[in-house]
């Protein structure tokens, strides 16, 4: 019999199921994040061979893709990122804090599973250093190039962070000056470009401009991380619109990195389609760290799980939420 | 052993501020006293360390018990340096100019404000000024300031000058001090026996820890058993007056610098914190953020001479707080004192010349104790030999 697969004519067994139809395409179903809908309507992945085809049927198979809303993007369910799955979508950074001890609880509060370490500010080696903190919880060590000023030194550093760390993850950051910490756009765009040749897994900290994103990923980063306002400033997302057309254009993850000031700016980020948020001062220079921690923790879980669910349109007017028809007259 | 072994009531091993200043409170209670020194007295943090005595400038965010230990070591300072001037001869560079604390910008200004309200919580003495009052009290300051606050008893000593009187002090006392002598060994007690490199022995009823940020790393106890302190770089720089008037009178405290006056012209501008762990390399990027910063808010510096660039280590621990106490056996750690070994020499001293006379210590000494930290093994909870916990 005749269906329409994926857009084209396809003929298949009389009674085949929608587990037929996948395997036709070719797609490796065994793979999370694929999905089936027969005629609009998603078919869940027990039903698939259970549910049988008739003719004319339109099927559409897809992979759902890293930084959508596909299957397999439910809320709690955690992300991918440079081939790994993660579980917790916050990144936390740990400078600023005012002592070992406050990051610690901090780091415990935020479930967080990658912490940024600066390669130029943190000796892996030293006796008591952050890292044996971060080893001791069992986090993920990300070393990032901060603090450099061109494509030559962010490369370098990276290098001696691959060495230091042991890892080819690398958060790269290429300043364009002291004033804003704004990135360099051809530096960085240059500087990625050399490390991916070279092996890495690029995570770039970048502007909120999509035509650089689409550059970055393009480049082969394994991810954006555009600000929301300046390092540290604590202003929250400048640009919601700019970020928005990067999560929905971008298909590596989006990774908020920089701006947040408190529990709602990492919600806000969520909502508009970032698959985590990378945040440090908003905690580490919180009163209290680990207070402010479970308020990001919970404030990614929201707003992932807000987008997931469909915000409903904004109206001028009022609408009441119980309606006047069909109640009782009294 | 062919040599006759020496005995003491009390050996501190260090020969810094807090070793010396422990040294020197023990004899005036009558206890035989031996301070051993790896290198030299002083040689460590306190021969880098600007000095100040800044309870309310140090103070932040649930570190209250710091803050009142600060509080209480500062309110010790005045009559310590008085004694320590009459035992010694010697002038431990105390002053009291008051702290002027300012923003240079808007954001500066927002930051400071959130101090000035984290300092009324707590009934500090700390006042809000306005950029005319700041530049009336330091007229060399800025035109673009913005606000400051000023906390008008904090003050500094000058470390170098306070080492060599505590060093006075403890030989005219009669304690010993003997410099270039490295534990190799020591039975933690009681009684303590010490083994040094020269292969000598000495015995003490208590033995006292205050070799500063290399304690975490100290050879003679097992490694559960050391202090939690790691070395945190920080770099200072020393500049001179070449005559003319003073560029400030009191210590000025900006967004990321403090400057300290010293009465002989010297202004120290420190300090950058880094957590390199043993080195201590003068950085050109440390140096140039220190110099920009003192030239962006005491314009005047520029015209100094540039005297002196130093890294040092001071002795940090995970919660910013000293580690005070008992450790293993008759041991008792005097170390961790971080940014603050200057200020809390007089409260440590006091501390634990009570802990080895077998009195109980003026402070409560529960949240400095060596085996707060999580993961740690608890050394001593419980009051070690004659003492009270």
């Amino acid at each position: 019999m005749r269906i329409e697969l994926n857009g084209s004519d396809a003929i298949v067994p009389a009674g085949a199921s929608v587990a037929d139809a996948v395997q036709a395409t070719g797609i490796d179903h065994g793979e999370r994040g694929v999905a089936v809908a027969v005629d609009g309507e998603v078919v869940p992945r027990g039903e698939w061979s259970g549910t049988t085809l008739s003719e004319d049927q339109r099927v559409e198979v897809v992979v759902a893709i890293q930084g959508g809303a596909g299957e397999g993007d439910r809320p709690g369910e955690g992300f991918e990122l440079g081939g790994r799955r993660w579980r917790s979508r916050l990144i936390v950074g740990t400078g600023g804090f005012r002592s070992h001890e406050q990051m610690e609880q901090a780091l415990v509060a935020s479930q967080t599973e990658i912490v940024t370490v600066a390669l130029r500010r943190v000796e892996p080696g030293a006796e008591g250093s952050v890292l044996e903190l971060i080893d001791r919880l069992g986090l993920f060590a990300l070393p990032n190039t901060a603090g450099c000023y061109t494509a030559r030194d962010a490369v370098r550093t990276a290098r001696l962070g691959r060495e230091a760390f042991e890892t080819d993850w690398v958060k790269l950051e290429v300043i364009g000056d002291d004033r804003t910490l704004m990135p360099d756009a051809v530096e960085l765009v240059n500087a990625a470009e050399t490390l991916i040749d070279e092996g890495f897994t690029v995570l770039p900290y970048t502007n909120d401009d999509p035509i650089l994103a689409r550059r970055l990923e393009d480049s082969g980063c394994a991810a954006v991380m555009p600000l929301g306002s300046p390092i540290g400033s604590g202003m929250g997302i400048r640009n919601p619109y700019n970020l928005r057309i990067i999560t929905e254009r971008v298909r590596v993850p989006v990774i908020l990195d920089a701006g947040v000031g408190t529990a709602s700016d990492a919600a806000l980020a969520m909502e508009l389609g970032c698959d985590a948020v990378l945040l440090a001062s908003a905690v580490s220079r919180a009163e209290d760290p680990a207070g402010m921690a479970v308020a990001m923790r919970h404030a990614v879980e929201a707003g992932h799980a807000a987008r997931l669910a469909g915000r409903i349109p904004r109206r001028t007017h009022a609408e009441a939420s119980t309606p006047m028809e069909g109640r009782p007259e009294l | 052993m062919s040599e006759r072994r020496e005995r003491f009531d009390v050996l501190v091993v260090g020969g810094g501020p807090i070793g010396l200043a422990c040294a020197w409170t023990a004899l005036r209670r009558g206890l035989s006293v031996c301070v051993l020194e790896r290198d030299k007295v002083g040689s460590g943090a306190s021969d880098v360390a600007a000095g100040m005595l800044a309870p309310v400038g140090e103070a932040s965010w649930g570190e209250e018990s710091l803050l009142e230990l600060n509080l209480a070591s500062h309110a010790l300072w005045p009559a310590f340096a008085e004694e320590l001037r009459d035992a010694s001869g010697m002038d431990p560079g105390y002053s009291r100019s008051g702290a002027l604390h300012v923003a240079l910008d808007r954001d500066e200004t927002e930051e400071l404000r959130r101090q000035h309200e984290l300092h009324r919580e707590h009934d500090l003495e700390s006042e809000w000024l306005t950029a005319s009052a700041c530049r009336e009290l330091e007229p060399g300051l800025a035109p673009r300031l913005a606000g400051g606050v000023f906390v008008p008893h904090e003050g500094a000593a000058d470390p170098r000058a306070l080492v060599a009187s505590l060093a006075a002090a403890v030989r005219v006392g009669g304690g010993s001090i003997e410099e270039g002598v490295e534990v190799v060994r020591a039975d933690t007690g009681p009684p303590c026996s010490v083994r040094t490199a020269d292969g000598r022995e000495r015995s003490a009823e208590h033995l006292v820890l205050a070799t500063g940020c290399h304690s975490g790393q100290t050879e003679w106890l097992d490694p559960g058993e050391r202090p939690r302190v790691r070395p945190v770089k920080g770099e200072i720089v020393t500049l001179r007056e070449r005559g003319g008037e003073r560029v400030c009178s009191r210590i000025v405290v900006g967004d990321r610098l403090y400057m300290v006056p010293r009465p002989d012209g010297r202004l120290l501008v420190g300090a950058t914190v880094e957590e390199k762990g043993f080195d201590t390399t003068v950085t050109a990027g440390g140096v140039h953020e220190l110099l920009r910063e003192s030239y962006r808010t005491l314009p005047e510096t520029a015209e100094m001479e540039l005297v002196e660039i130093r890294a040092g280590l001071r002795p940090g621990t995970p919660d910013n707080a000293p580690i005070l106490g008992w450790g293993p056996g008759a041991v008792v750690f005097a170390t961790g004192h971080f940014r603050n070994g200057i200020l809390l020499a007089p409260a440590t001293a006091d501390a634990v010349a009570a802990l080895v006379s077998g009195e109980a210590p003026a402070i409560d000494l529960r949240p400095f104790s060596p085996g707060r930290f999580a993961g740690t093994p608890a050394v001593a909870a419980a009051p070690g030999p004659g003492g009270s916990g």
